[in-house]
């Protein structure tokens, strides 16, 4: 008799019980109260990052006498389009009426040449830093870390007189050369960091097999450091697409990038506030950024960790 | 001939010195090992030779032609390195061809020399593979491939075998010998391990804070070591020092008293001397029951088996002594026993200088 209960109580919960001799993988189970609490956490927060832009995408979905409603967290009633046709290409920044297509491209013909010149310089920087250690390399890598440090608002000005001296201010190519300035300690730094944890032997095999500078940068240290380069894209395309201050100052009304077209729409003061058409523009504007981080999101951290292990 | 040669190289990093006015002849066709505790500046000496490194002072020949101021590729020298250093992104193939591709040789010239190397090393069924497709024993066989179809006369070692497992470390320690054997090239080979050391090499300088402090053959290097840092660096368990002083033609030390008649040396040292006695546990018997001009019987300590040898520990005076045995005359401990040796296997140091005398 005592046998049976024993066993019925071993049924119910056969650890609890002692029943059971521990063997193999201890037993866990799903509604713990540890992972009640991480989950809840991590669902908490994650609501709280994305209702911001739920409100952001349904409110560019719905036509304005719905917005008039005021409630702001209820889905389309009647799914519309229109705001967004209208954000891209008629909507009014200025005196120009032809939406945000023309800020989308002004944005492309400036991030793509900055980007592409910005990385290869900085990483050739980056390994010559890290791999040849020529004379007053190390002076050469303090003023360019110094320069990361300081704001950008103290250089406005001074670089506003040598654009306009070179003849490049108010063009795309004045504002090319800024950002290509602008991302070489951060970047310099990040390929500097990569290269100087690639095996030092690896380095002198290569010249002992008669590679000069251009070949070992070329034919070992480019096909080596991927994830480090898609680090760098990352980094470059969403600081050069996202930046305003430099867009506003250094380029004229036809040649403003995105963003600055952007806060243009939205803060336009004539007639009606057209929300729908603003969260549209916005929604807009971030796509490039949001598109690069899922496409390269992996290759992103692991190009972070391989970077930070040495210094 | 002359292979290489090193006169009066210095180098300095700051106020650092590496190295101090080493020289170093090696002759066309020798095996020779820098052997040293780590930070003895081995490996720089090595990549001084490479030409990795700018020397402070000082020249390196090759061959007869001063290439102090030339590249590592200029120098006909090859290189293998501890960590292998294979370019990850290129097949064994791409490994073997980046040096010669990079001096502009022939497509036919290449294949030829890949295609001997691998079939001296045997790895011809590699060739396709990617450097991590290889274990720790195929990657550094193909790191010594990258040497061999350089085509060079003198090829450079910097540990090559450190980074395999031991049983790995004497397969290919017995094939760096028998590559030896067969090309017969001047090969200067850098380890910390003693057994490489003397396994490897034709000759051996040791080397201790950036000067060399022996070279000569092992079996110099093990019977007759010029100072006490030698003696202590080679052998395995190492040397036993007594200290003490001479006394009539012997060496005393608290009650004991070491005939050194038999003692090969230069100048017989005076009496009153203070000097260090150096004798090697395998040099040491035990209850053989042989006529040896020292024994003494002493106390067993401890015993330390080791497999095929046992390590006996006994006290001579105040002295720690340790006497090598086959382990199935192992005594035990706190048994009474014989020990007994010749002099003439013993080495006598000056003990203010630590100088061989």
């Amino acid at each position: 008799m005592a046998d049976v209960r024993a066993a019925a109580v071993g049924q119910a919960d056969p650890v609890v019980a002692g029943l059971v001799e521990p063997s193999g993988p201890r037993p866990r189970r799903a509604l713990s109260r540890r992972n009640i609490v991480i989950y809840g956490t991590l669902l908490l927060f994650s609501v709280y990052y994305l209702m911001p832009l739920y409100v952001m995408i349904v409110t560019s979905l719905k036509g304005m006498p719905e917005i008039r409603f005021g409630n702001v967290f209820a889905p389309p009633v009647e799914i519309t389009f229109e705001p967004w046709v209208k954000a891209w290409s008629t909507a009014c920044t200025g005196l120009n009426c032809d939406g945000l297509s023309r800020g989308f491209w002004n944005s492309v013909r400036i991030t793509v040449p900055s980007v592409i010149i910005s990385i290869l310089i900085a990483s050739v920087n980056g390994y010559a830093l890290a791999n040849w250690r020529f004379k007053g390399a190390n002076i050469f890598f303090t003023i360019l870390i110094v320069g990361a440090f300081i704001p950008y608002q103290v250089m406005i000005y001074p670089i506003v007189i040598i654009l306009r001296e070179m003849g490049v201010y108010g063009t795309l190519t004045g504002l090319v050369i800024v950002h290509t300035i602008f991302g070489m300690p951060i970047n310099t730094l990040l390929f500097r960091n990569y290269f100087a944890s690639v095996p030092e032997e690896l380095f002198k095999a290569a010249r002992v097999d008669g590679a000069g500078f251009w070949a070992i940068y070329f034919r070992i240290m480019l096909p080596m450091s991927l994830p480090i380069f898609v680090v760098s894209m990352i980094i470059q395309v969403t600081g050069i697409w996202n930046d305003f201050l430099f867009g506003v100052v250094y380029t004229r009304p036809e040649t403003y990038p995105m963003t600055v077209q952007l806060n243009n729409i939205v803060n336009s003061v004539q007639g009606v506030k057209e929300y729908n058409v603003n969260m549209a523009a916005t929604l807009l504007t971030g796509l490039v950024p949001l598109v690069i981080y899922f496409i390269s999101g992996k290759l992103f951290v692991r190009g972070i960790a391989a970077g930070a292990v040495k210094g | 001939m002359t292979s290489v040669l090193v006169k009066d190289v210095s180098l300095n990093f700051g106020t650092v010195e590496v190295l101090k006015k080493m020289n170093l002849e090696v002759q066309q066709g020798e095996f020779i090992v820098l052997l040293g505790p780590s930070g003895c500046g081995k490996s720089t000496l090595l990549n001084c030779i490479a030409g990795l490194l700018d020397v402070s002072a000082g020249q390196i020949f090759i061959n007869g032609k001063n290439v102090t101021w030339e590249e590592p590729k200029d120098r006909g020298i090859g290189m293998v390195f501890q960590s292998y250093a294979l370019y990850p992104q290129m097949t064994v193939e791409g490994n073997l061809s980046f040096g010669l591709k990079n001096a502009r040789l022939p497509r036919d010239e290449i294949a030829k020399r890949i295609a001997r190397a691998a079939e001296i090393l045997q790895i011809q069924p590699l060739l396709q593979r990617k450097p991590a497709a290889l274990s720790g024993g195929q990657r550094q066989r193909v790191a010594i491939g990258r040497a061999l179809v350089r085509d060079v006369d003198v090829f450079l070692f910097d540990e090559p075998l450190s980074n395999l497992d031991a049983k790995l470390r004497a397969e290919l320690r017995v094939e760096i010998k028998r590559l030896h054997n067969q090309l017969a090239n001047t090969m200067i080979y850098v380890t910390h391990d003693q057994i490489e050391a003397m396994t490897l090499a034709d000759r051996i300088a040791v080397m201790r804070g950036g000067v060399i402090q022996q070279f000569a053959s092992p079996k110099e290097i093990y019977n007759r070591p010029v100072n006490l840092f030698v003696a202590g660096f080679i052998g395995s368990p190492g040397m036993n020092f007594l200290d003490g002083e001479i006394a009539d033609g012997s060496f005393a030390t608290d009650g004991v008293r070491i005939p050194l008649s038999r003692y090969e040396t230069a100048a017989p040292p005076a009496s009153g001397t203070k000097v260090t006695f150096g004798i090697r546990p395998e040099h040491v018997a035990l209850n053989s029951g042989a006529d040896w001009p020292f024994s003494a019987r002493v106390k067993v300590d401890v015993v330390e088996p080791m497999g095929s040898d046992s390590l006996v520990w006994t006290k001579l005076g105040r002295h720690n002594l340790a006497v090598r045995v086959p382990t199935e005359r192992m005594p035990s401990t706190g048994d009474m026993v014989e020990i007994g040796f010749d002099p003439m296997r013993a080495s006598l140091f000056d003990a203010a200088e630590g100088l061989r005398l």
